[in-house]
């Protein structure tokens, strides 16, 4: 279970332009530095933010993410829900759905 | 000098983010109250803010997480989020090093406390700057309690130190204003986001307003999480706050659900 890792991966991407820039510039090579599973992995390089989502990564890490990628506010909410839809419940950690109705 | 202000404002990211997306006269009316509490806090002629924040893994993480850290740099700089998803520009804070220096010793007394000579401010503390300190002409000491990555500090503990900076800020000669910052109930950063339980948000502002310690720290977190979700957390730093000011009760400016901010959005004082 590598899920602090991904989140340590986003945690460092969202307060370092440096580590934005080598996102930018070779991902694969960034992600080599972290001890990751395949599925995590694969869920980094897809850009996938409803696996992510599902996998537990801490909601205000995962914002700044989908927002680096390019998310609209509105897409990013749906990513989460079509996640659910498709890889079940979230996993882990406190950042669950309830109804999942929300504001959009 | 005793501290001369205690007052709590919601931050959420949508507030400046989102703007436009809300309806126009209830976010107007909340960022008229947003900017009453900024006047008020430079009526009470500070020398310094002390802004309790919830932050958001801007600068803490789960490596080395402080339960309470303050800051102690002579500037700050933020947002780190984006600004043009943020809706608001980078700009610099000064610091008081020394005084937060001064502070920091009184408290450790009491409490714990790390401290942190580089900080960059998220959303938890520039949005309600934003509004409260619109000229950045003051110099803001930062403090986070840890509300994100459990274990949490308990709730009387962040009463406590609400207490021990209170203890601290009377103990010094600069004038102090303190500002706690967070959500009340709300479901951020999930496909709930929006969704705000009212009447726990009610609830909870009647036992922050008469200063009611027993009944401010005797939610679990079990119980908040299931009724007021993750940003339920965040009542610690109202619950700071409190402590700041134990002996007074507080008035309400306002508060609203909006759902497009994705909390009830609060502004409200404790009348020291």
């Amino acid at each position: 279970m590598s899920l602090y890792y991904v989140q340590k991966l986003l945690y460092n991407l969202n307060r370092d332009a440096r580590v934005r820039q080598r996102h930018a510039d070779d991902f694969g090579d960034l992600l080599k530095e972290y001890d990751l599973s395949e599925e995590e992995r694969r869920a980094l390089v897809d850009g996938d933010i409803g696996l992510l989502y599902v996998m537990g990564v801490n909601g205000q890490i995962l914002m700044h993410y989908a927002a680096l990628l390019g998310y609209p506010w509105d897409d990013y909410i749906k990513s989460m829900r079509e996640g659910l839809a498709k890889h079940g419940p979230v996993r882990h950690g406190l950042y669950l759905t309830t109804d999942g109705r929300g504001a959009v | 000098m005793p501290l001369v202000f205690a007052g709590v404002c919601s931050h959420a990211p949508g507030i400046t983010g989102r703007a436009e997306r809300a309806d126009p006269e209830l976010r107007e009316d909340f960022y008229a109250a947003m900017r009453r509490l900024g006047g008020e806090i430079r009526a009470a002629r500070p020398d310094a803010l002390v802004i309790v924040a919830a932050e958001h893994f801007a600068n803490f993480f789960m490596n080395n997480m402080p339960a309470y850290c303050m800051g102690m740099a002579e500037r700050y700089e933020g947002p780190i989020e984006d600004p043009e998803w943020l809706g608001i520009a980078p700009r610099t804070y000064p610091g008081a090093s020394a005084l937060s220096r001064r502070l920091i010793e009184r408290i450790m007394a009491r409490i714990d406390l790390a401290y942190a000579e580089e900080w960059q401010f998220d959303h938890g503390i520039m949005v309600p700057l934003h509004f409260l300190l619109p000229e950045a002409d003051l110099p803001v000491i930062p403090v986070n309690i840890n509300c994100q990555g459990p274990p949490l500090t308990p709730l009387s503990r962040a009463y406590e130190f609400g207490r021990a900076l209170r203890e601290a800020c009377d103990a010094v000669q600069e004038r102090i204003a303190v500002v706690g910052t967070g959500g009340i109930s709300h479901w951020p950063a999930t496909p709930d986001s929006g969704k705000i339980n009212e009447a726990w948000d009610r609830d909870f502002l009647d036992r922050w307003l008469a200063n009611d310690h027993a009944r401010l720290t005797a939610y679990t977190d079990a119980e908040t999480w299931r009724e007021a979700g993750q940003g339920g957390f965040e009542i610690r730093t109202f619950i700071a706050v409190a402590g700041a000011a134990e002996g007074a009760v507080g008035e309400l400016y306002f508060y609203a659900p909006i759902p497009i901010f994705a909390v009830g959005c609060t502004v409200a004082r404790l009348r020291i």
